[in-house]
Order: C-alpha cells, then structure tokens, then sequence
C-alpha cells in the first residue's frame, strides 16, 4: 500500500492503551508472544494500543508512519519529501547486494527510505515532524536518510517550526561506506544551525538506537526524551561484552540507565509522549502562544524596561 | 634492519634475507660471489616493485597498521615547534589517546589535535591503542574551541580504531561526545585541516576527522565500519575482511573520488615506514598550503562553504 493510502486508512483513528481485558471483539491478526511478560498477544489489538503489551507495558517497535500519527494533532500531518530514496553508489554486493536490500525493504514498508518527515501541529504548536522505521533496513542512516533529516532541519529553521524527531537506528548503512558516516557530519552540522538559529528540537530515542545515529543528531536535541526500557548506546551490547570479556550489567543502556547517568532528560511511556512534548513545547515555543495565554509565564524584561 | 613483516610483503622478505645472508656468505669465505649478488639484487628489486605498487585495499589497510608508521606524536615532533601540551576535559580527566597542544607548523601558530596510538605495548595501554573515551573526545572539543576562541587555525591528525567501545565509555557517554563534536566542527569559526594518516576508524574517527580539508596518506583509509566487523555482521566471519574492505571503498583513492577527501600525500614504496622523513616533509608542505588558502578567507564565508560542502554529500534520488 502506498503511504498515502496508508495515510489515509489511518486518518480518524483515536489511539487509546486499551486494558488487559478488552479482548473480546478482534480482529484478524496474527498471534505473537510478549517478550517481556510471555502473554500471547494479537498483533490487530496493538494495533490500539500504540503497540504497547496490555499486560505488562512492554513497547513494541511502531512504523514509522504509525509514529507520526500517534504524535501529530489529529488530521494535522502533512509528508514532505515523500519520494526521496536511497541509491546504491558503492555498488556494494556482498553476500546479498544492497539493491536487493533497498528493494525488498521498500516492497516490506510500503516507505521509501527508512525516515518519515513532515509538517503538523503537535499540543497546537506548529512542528515537523520525523520517525525512523526499523523494519526499513534496520532504519540505518545512508545517504538519503541524512538527507531527509538534513532537511527536517531546514525546513524546522526556515519556518520555525519546533523539530520532533523520532529515532530508531541500528546506525550507520555500511552499504553506502564513507557516504554514510559523513551523514553523521553533515546531520549534527544541520543540528548545530538550527540550535543557534534558537529553534527547539526534541528528540524521543527509542528501541533500538545504536551506533552512528546515536553519535550524531538525535544526542544533540535540548531535550531528549526515550521510552520506556529502549536500548540506546554507541556500542553494541555484544561488542562491549567481547572487548570487556564479562557479562554487562543488568539494565545497561536502557532509557532508565540513560537518565541515572544524566545522558537523557526522562523517560516517557508512549502514551505519554505527545501530551508530554505538548508540555514541553509550551515553554520553549512561547512564540506560538497567543499574549493572553501566556498565563504565569514570567514577563520578559527588555532593555529600559521600566517604564 | 628488523621490522615487522606485513603476510603480504613476505616473500619480499625471505628473498632479502636471502640475500644479506649471501652478501656475508660473500665476505666471510672470500668467495666472489658479485655476480650472484647482483642477480639476486635485482630481483628484489624487480619483486619489490611487484609487491608494493598498485596495493590491494586489504593491503592497504596492512600499511595503514604498521605497528612502525609514524604516529601523531612523531608528526608533532618532526612537523612543529614549540609545542605546548594540553590536559584533560575538565568534565573527569585526561585521556592518553588524544593528543592536544598549541603548536607551530610551516611558521603558524596552530592548535593541533590527534589520536595518539603508542610505540610500544606499554605506550598502548596507556594510550588504549589510540582509540579515545568520551574524555578524549571532550578534550578534542575543550581545543577546537579555544582554537575558535583565539583564532588559531586548528590542524588534526587522524589515527584511530574507533572510539573505544567499552562499559564505562558507554556510561559517560561516548556517542554525545562524538556527536558535539562533529556539531562544533562543522561550525568552528576557523580554519579547520584534517590528515588521515593512518586508521580512520568510523565515529571516532570522524570525531576530528573533517573541516575545510581533508588531506589522505596514500596508504591511510577512512571507513564507516572495520572490514573486519563487516565481515563478521555479513558473513559471520571476520576472516573475510579482504573482500569488504574492497566493498566498503575506504582507500584515499576512493575517498578522493567520492568527494569527501581532497588530496593525497604519496607515500614512499612500501608504506610511510619506510622513509618517515620524506613523508613528514610531504605532509608539512601540504598543511602548509591547505592553511595558506584558508587562512586568507574571511571566516563567515569560510564555514558557510564548509556546511554547503557538508551538506552535499549523498547519493539519492528525489523520488518519482
Ligand atoms: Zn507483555
């Protein structure tokens, strides 16, 4: 199905974290188990759940597309950049070669690349709005998902408009070699504009974010956000395990380790997120808010003010 | 002359070590064996040539690890004068595996930053094989901006695995520190000159790695991945590292070619090693020039170019 449809198809819906015992009427879907409390679970009904476990909360990895729509103001958003993809300029092919890759990532995710962008209102508050898809080749960031960030970026400081970005990443596409660290660069680079141009920018790590990604736009937000037990770090878990040669601690590069270790400022259930950045955005976009509901917000002083 | 024999270069070895034997063969029995000698010379010549020139990227890489290629510390010792040494983040402490200092370099004063591998095993541990903590990062950073700060052009030498991909390092936070450097980089409101002189080993690397000017050692390279790790992530085996380190298209040649690296310093037949003087001499003179360009231009158009540059790199389609 192509985005739009999908769009579409999902336009109206009301997320809402259904309780444990709604069960009754699914639909049809396909049985999974829960990772974390072992329940089998129907795939449709965390379809209504934000892709949260009913049970024990677990979060489930959430498209791309279901992203920006459990966060955007109902009917609010509006895809930019819908066409820009990836093309193979190493001609990497090794073992299975990245044209094969890029193609049955695309025919999987109905996506073109492994990044949604947008416009739309979030709490009111004009933002564009960006989620990584981990099913798109592991969300890694190539060319044209640098590109895309690069300019949500743009297009955040152009319109001043609050940047949102929801990240998911196994890290740099090796596929594309020297291309796609320099995204890195060129994304923390945009990252850096926008934070002097006094745009805010927030962003939500999710499970997993690793690597190359980590180390680039998604650390450099002014507030950062994660959900609930997401993996997040620079190395991987397995890496570290082999150079350290022990078992890491329980808990390592959770959310919550994150924010003991002061790396993220908290941790937010899904549900919570939108209500949460709404908050958020009410301070640092006081631009957006009309005089008169500025409510308690203290006066800004300007120079000679005393008059 | 002892050194480490890369496995390609091997039977280059045995066939000089053949020779130097038969040389004091020679002279020990008086047995006037000039004849043979020259023979047996050229060939090592002739094999030399055949071993050295047009060097595989799995080869390359080889070079690029010589435990005697000339490091950080000797460009620093042969390239500049008075240098002063800088110390620690300020944030926890001072990581041996960056170097950071004021230095001069071809008559201007600098701030040079780079990853300091080791000499020796003892040197290593101390230096963590050249590959940085957040700290070492952060000390990076701590000079980049008083380079800004005071106007001096900022030079950086690039030798690294990668960042150091440990427990504590991940608790302090190594990819934030990777990520606001590369962010005060791109914005440094001077002239920034990087040198790839060995391994560039992903965001580590990249860390110090870019500015205004990337100039590559013939033998350096500069990937996204180890070849090793590739290997292992494709095939389950890291043994196969010669085939991806062709994939990923790491060499200086490459990366000239793909637009993110400007000029390549050629290196002596058979790696920097060989003949550290010449290449320090080559280096210097390209520094040297990088910064008589830059260090001319007026700074708000100089890192305007530097994010436009930045900004285009990609290979990608709009879309139908
Ligand atoms: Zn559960």
């Amino acid at each position: 199905m192509p985005i739009s449809d999908w769009f579409k198809a999902r336009e109206g819906r009301r997320y809402t974290v259904a309780s444990a015992d709604k069960s009754a009427d699914l639909p049809d879907g396909v049985w999974l188990k829960c990772p974390s409390c072992k329940h089998t679970l129907y795939q449709g009904a965390l379809e209504n759940t934000l892709q949260v476990c009913p049970h024990c909360t677990h979060h489930f990895d959430m498209s791309a597309p279901d992203r920006v729509l459990s966060l955007a103001d109902e009917g609010t958003f509006e895809e930019t950049e819908a066409g820009l993809s990836s093309l193979d300029p190493l001609r990497f092919s090794a073992k299975k070669s990245y044209a094969q890759s890029l193609a049955s990532a695309k025919e999987k995710t109905g996506l073109a690349e492994a990044v949604v962008t947008g416009r739309a209102l979030l709490g009111g508050h004009p933002v564009v709005l960006g989620a990584m898809d981990f099913r798109f080749i592991g969300a890694s960031m190539g060319s044209a998902v640098g590109e895309k960030i690069a300019r949500a970026f743009a297009l955040a400081q152009a319109e001043d408009r609050a940047l949102i970005l929801a990240v998911a990443s196994g890290g740099a596409r090796m596929q594309e070699g020297m291309l796609s660290l320099m995204q890195m660069a060129k994304t923390s680079a945009a990252a850096e504009r926008l934070s002097r141009a006094g745009v805010p920018y927030i962003s939500i790590l999710t499970n997993p974010t690793y690597g190359g990604v980590t180390a680039s736009f998604p650390v450099l937000a002014d507030v950062i956000l994660a959900e609930p037990g997401a993996l997040i770090g620079f190395t991987g878990p397995r890496v570290i395990e082999q150079t350290i040669r022990q078992s890491l601690p329980k808990g390592f590069q959770t959310a919550e380790f994150l924010v003991q270790h002061g790396m993220i400022d908290e941790v937010v259930a899904r549900g919570d997120l939108r209500e949460s950045i709404a908050r958020v955005l009410d301070y640092l976009c006081l631009g957006d808010v009309p005089d008169a509901a500025l409510g308690a917000a203290c006066p800004i002083l300007t120079e000679g003010g005393d008059e | 002359m002892s050194r480490f024999v890369m496995e390609f270069e091997r039977p280059l070895a045995e066939l000089e070590e053949k020779l130097v034997d038969l040389k004091a063969l020679d002279l020990a029995a008086e047995l006037h064996l000039g004849e043979e000698i020259a023979e047996l010379e050229a060939e090592v010549e002739q094999l030399r040539v055949t071993v050295y020139q047009a060097l595989s990227p799995w080869e390359r890489v080889q070079v690029a690890r010589h435990p005697e290629r000339p490091k950080t510390q000797d460009y620093v010792a042969a390239l500049c004068s008075e240098v002063f040494e800088l110390h620690g983040d300020r944030l926890y402490g001072d990581d041996e595996a960056i170097f950071a200092g004021l230095a001069t370099i071809a008559g201007r004063r600098c701030m040079v930053i780079g990853h300091r591998k080791g000499k020796n095993t003892k040197e290593n541990i101390r230096r963590n094989f050249g590959s940085p903590h957040p700290e070492g990062l952060r000390k990076a950073r701590r000079a980049m901006l008083m380079a800004e700060k005071f106007g001096l052009p900022l030079v950086t030498f690039v030798d690294t695995q990668g960042a150091h991909p440990g427990l504590e390092a991940e608790e302090r936070g190594q990819g934030w520190a990777i990520a606001e450097n590369l962010a005060t980089l791109a914005a440094l409101r001077v002239p920034v000159v990087a040198v790839g002189i060995g391994e560039g080993g992903s965001g580590g690397a990249l860390a110090i790695g870019f500015g205004d000017r990337l100039i590559m050692l013939e033998n350096a390279y500069y990937s996204v991945i180890s070849p090793e790790a590739c290997a292992s992530i494709l095939y389950k085996d890291s043994s196969r590292a010669p085939e991806t380190s062709a994939c990923l298209q790491m060499t200086a040649d490459d990366l000239v070619r793909l637009g993110i690296a400007d000029e390549i310093v050629p290196e002596p037949l058979g790696g920097a090693h060989r003949d550290a003087a010449a290449v320090f001499a080559r280096v210097e003179s390209a520094i040297a020039s990088a910064l008589d360009t830059l260090c001319g231009q007026e700074l708000g158009g100089l890192v305007e170019k530097r994010f436009v540059r930045l900004s285009s790199i990609g290979v990608f389609t709009e879309g139908e």
